[in-house]
């Protein structure tokens, strides 16, 4: 024990190098690692992305070298050079840590998808092996450095477990950053605008990889960078400054987004961007009903299918049964109302339920909506929606003459069909942004959020539970029928089987818990970028697509295990891990201790 | 002469509570069996008796957390809706026996819950922002702030109300009951896990709720607390009321004693039957010691 508690003094590194070696070694190793991908790392072009060519990275050679660069960069901050400081507020190790785990993670994934695709290890050339050797150089050198934090990582001194695993958690775990330095506005804005700017051509990237294994390389080093950024206290910074211009951050989010059709030459991946915006559109509506008042509903989807069965039956198509031709607001207020309308109805009898009894009533009312859809068609029972076959051809939008099915050139860029629908779906999102933080940031906001804690106190001060509760269900029911307005046209077919409860293709119900859960109960951003990881990652990774439901669960536990306030913290919930020595929770490690005591005084 | 003048001055003023021949069966449990309380405005009324007397059972009747099988509650003369929040709105607010505070919100938005039934603001408003919105908004802040002051609290409005130390969480409970501006508040334990300090804080601050024009109905299990607080006790045993009255006429009463420390069973050993067995004690103990020798 006493061994231990020595050995975990300081800011001694998982593995007893001196920091000038341990500098040196990553050096070495992340230099090594820059110039290897130069080098052809495979003989055949069979592989994607020519990684053949000797004189110049390409393909996933790219991501090992944005890797490298980057660890470099972070290397070269650690020796204090004036003026790039502002990278690391809160110490450099971590980030040089992360991004060599993430150069590794990202190049040893590389090599050992060109030997299982093309068979064996003889398919990769001496450059290869080189990357594979000066990556794993890098990280070792890494693990060398001194960390930043220098408190005990232990719950108690006397925790089990052997002290390098806590070395390896102290040296992974992230420092507050040091006070930042006054800027003046202007600077502070440009930061936002710049940071936003940066997250779009992450992002657009993301989108456009072309082969699977690009975009795993891709997540691989993302996910371990975005690590290092924390690490490095510059999402801290970023976050303190989002809140403290809300509106600015807010505004530019919407630009960015808005920027996205604008850097696509073609329809594919709009298309992705338009599945993406209705997705996450619908998880926000679904966020004011479980992040809000705390309501658990499993068949939310029905209501993106009432709205979007409302339009396309008054969109004018063909086989529609009534056969109007709205116009398009017209058609939004009415997929808005039905769902509206709908959600009341399932609402009012349901919500006198609490807990899991509303959770499996609205799983079943959510499938009673999808089977009718099925029966409505002529034969089992009214013809209304045509059964299994939906309703097909919903004609292209005209808004004020501009056809959304017809491509067009704006300012100079082309924009397909799906792009048009893209910033369509865009405006709807940014109201429903808009009606999801006015709400939640008002009397009745409040009130969902005192119901979701404790119903009968919230009661008790006067608070009609029932009545916001269905108002809470009601407004989600809205704003996920006014998304469905849109998706009818997007997609231009309406059929049952697009609202199920669970399935491979989201929105579904569980994706959308899930992206609600996953991104971060009751935030803003938290369900869209949810939603966004949802969708994207089962759309690029298609040849999982047997494994898909497997891995989307163990994520989740995962998730649930390590960070269960999801992606983005609730602003309650960072105050919760911000401040400490408060609560009244006993430590559990000091009870042996108290027991001596307790003996002593018996004797 | 006195008895007809006492009824005189009652009649003068309506009771702010008026709870009368209050009956909750459980099944073929009576918990609480035909309850008398009135409390009149500006006075504090102490609620005492034994554990599972019915208490908090009452004060559930009260509040319209369980609706009374039997007998009626008037508030200000007229009788009470059997819902919570109806009766909040009514002008009677609560605390609770084990704390239920909004423990993931802030102490200021804990207050600001409870201005809930004195603000009229709706979606609408909300999403459209309007000028009247902000006003509402800013003064609702304003008032729930005065309170967090009247209490002590204010300079940890931004603290998460589960943060807050045990005696401060009691407090906050009583500001946010406090925020829907009630005639009369119901306290349930106040002092529970209190340490004496805290105990004396708490008393100030029901008296400097009673001189704001609260009335209190208190229920508490520290003697001193009440007695030294309440201008009336009743004491409720096994559900029914035993005795109401002043502090002194309630600590004088055999009964409330017997309540609360048992009385002794028929047959009892009585002081003469001590004294003999100690005799016979004493003398074996003399017979054994000459044996011995």
């Amino acid at each position: 024990m006493t061994i231990h508690t020595t050995t975990l003094d300081g800011t001694s590194p998982p593995l007893p190098l001196s920091p000038t070696l341990a500098r040196a070694l990553t050096a070495i190793g992340t230099i090594g690692a820059l110039i290897s991908t130069f080098v052809a790392w495979t003989w055949t072009t069979s592989f994607p992305g020519n990684l053949t060519v000797t004189g110049y990275p390409g393909g996933l050679q790219l991501i090992t070298l944005t890797g490298a660069v980057l660890t470099t960069v972070y290397l070269i901050v650690g020796y204090g050079i004036r003026g790039l400081r502002w990278l690391a507020p809160a110490g450099t190790s971590g980030p040089v840590l992360y991004l060599a785990l993430g150069t590794l993670g990202t190049t040893w994934y590389t090599l050992l998808a060109i030997t299982v695709d093309l068979g064996g290890l003889a398919n990769l050339e001496p450059g290869g092996y080189i990357a594979a050797a000066t990556t794993l150089i890098a990280v070792i050198g890494a693990l060398g450095l001194p960390t930043d934090s220098a408190t005990d990582p232990r719950p108690s001194p006397n925790a089990p477990g052997p002290p390098s695993w806590y070395r390896l958690r102290r040296a992974l775990a992230s420092v507050p950053p040091q006070r930042a330095k006054p800027l003046p506005v202007w600077a502070e804005i440009l930061a936002i605008a710049i940071a936003f700017g940066i997250g779009l051509y992450l992002f657009t990237y993301g989108i456009d990889t072309e082969y699977a294994e690009l975009f795993l390389g891709y997540l691989i080093l993302t996910s371990f960078g975005f690590a290092a950024l924390n690490s490095a206290g510059l999402i801290a910074r970023l976050t303190a400054l989002t809140t403290k211009h809300h509106n600015i951050a807010l505004a530019a989010a919407f630009v960015a987004a808005a920027c996205f059709p604008f850097t696509q030459d073609n329809d594919t991946y709009t298309s992705v961007g338009a599945y993406i915006l209705i997705f996450a559109t619908v998880a926000l509506g679904l966020n004011v009903v479980v992040g809000l008042a705390g309501l658990l509903d499993l068949g939310y989807v029905a209501f993106l299918g009432v709205g979007a069965y409302a339009a396309a039956l008054v969109s004018g198509s063909p086989e529609s049964s009534i056969g109007v031709h709205f116009p398009f607001w017209a058609a939004m207020l009415t997929g808005a109302a039905a769902s509206l309308v709908f959600g009341v109805l399932i609402g009012a009898p349901t919500l006198r339920l609490r807990g899991d009894y509303l959770a499996i009533v609205t799983l079943g009312f959510g499938e009673i909506f999808r089977i009718s859809m099925l029966n409505l068609n002529g034969t089992t029972g009214p013809d209304v929606t045509n059964g299994s076959m939906g309703i097909p051809n919903v004609p292209s939008l005209k808004i004020f003459g501009f056809d959304f099915g017809e491509n067009h050139n704006i300012l100079g860029y082309p924009i397909g069909p799906f792009g048009n629908y893209y910033l369509l779906m865009l405006l709807v999102t940014a109201f429903v942004v808009l009606v999801f933080r006015r709400a939640a940031e008002s009397r009745i906001g409040r009130a969902w959020v005192a119901i979701r804690e404790d119903e009968t106190a919230a009661t008790a001060m006067g608070i009609n539970g029932f009545r916001l509760k269905l108002l809470a269900f009601a407004l989600g029911a809205t704003l996920a029928g006014l998304a469905g307005t849109v998706q009818a046209h997007v997609t231009t077919t309406v059929t049952p089987e697009q609202y199920q409860f669970a399935g491979p293709v989201p929105p579904n119900s569980a994706f959308l818990l899930a992206a609600v859960i996953l991104g971060g109960m009751g935030t803003l951003s938290g369900p869209i970028i949810g939603a966004a990881l949802l969708y994207l990652i089962p759309a690029k990774l298609d040849f999982m697509a047997d494994y898909q439901l497997l891995l989307f669960g163990l994520a989740l536990i995962l998730l649930m295990r390590f960070r269960p306030e999801g992606l983005v913290a609730d602003r309650r919930k960072q105050l919760e891990f911000h401040e400490t020595g408060q609560l009244d929770v006993p430590d559990q490690d000091r009870l042996p201790g108290q027991g001596i005591g307790i003996t002593k005084a018996e004797a | 002469m006195t008895t007809t003048s006492l009824t005189k001055t009652d009649d003068h003023s309506t009771p702010i509570l008026a709870a009368t021949g209050v009956t909750m069966r459980f099944g073929g449990l009576t918990a609480v069996r035909a309850v008398d309380l009135t409390v009149r405005p500006g006075e504090i009324v102490g609620l005492i008796g034994p554990n599972g007397a019915g208490k908090t059972t009452f004060f559930n009747c009260l509040t319209g957390l369980y609706v009374p099988t039997e007998g009626r509650v008037a508030y200000q003369g007229t009788v009470l809706p059997p819902k919570p929040h109806l009766v909040t709105q009514a002008g009677i607010a609560r605390t609770f026996q084990n704390i239920r505070l909004f423990a993931n919100m802030t102490v200021l938005e804990n207050v600001l819950v409870g201005r809930h039934t004195r603000t009229k603001e709706g979606l609408a408003s909300a999403l459209l922002r309007l000028p009247s919105f902000r006003r509402a908004e800013q003064a609702s802040k304003e008032r729930s702030m005065e309170l967090l002051e009247f209490t002590g609290l204010a300079t940890k409005c931004d603290h998460l109300a589960r943060n807050l130390p045990y005696g401060e969480q009691r407090k906050l409970e009583i500001a946010r009951a406090l925020a829907s501006e009630p005639g009369l508040l119901l306290l349930d334990e106040p002092t529970a896990g209190m340490n004496p300090q805290e105990t004396r804080a708490t008393e100030e601050l029901v008296l400097a709720v009673r001189d704001q024009g609260t009335a209190v109905l208190v229920i508490e299990h520290d003697m001193r607390f009440i007695f030294r607080l309440c201008d009336r006790v009743a004491v409720l045993v096994q559900g029914e009321k035993l005795i109401e009255g002043t502090s002194e006429t309630v600590q004088a009463d055999e009964r409330v004693i017997a309540a609360y420390l048992g009385t002794p069973f028929e047959g009892a050993p009585g002081s003469d039957e001590v004294a003999e067995v100690e005799a016979a004690e004493a003398h074996q103990h003399t017979a054994q010691t000459e044996d011995g020798q």
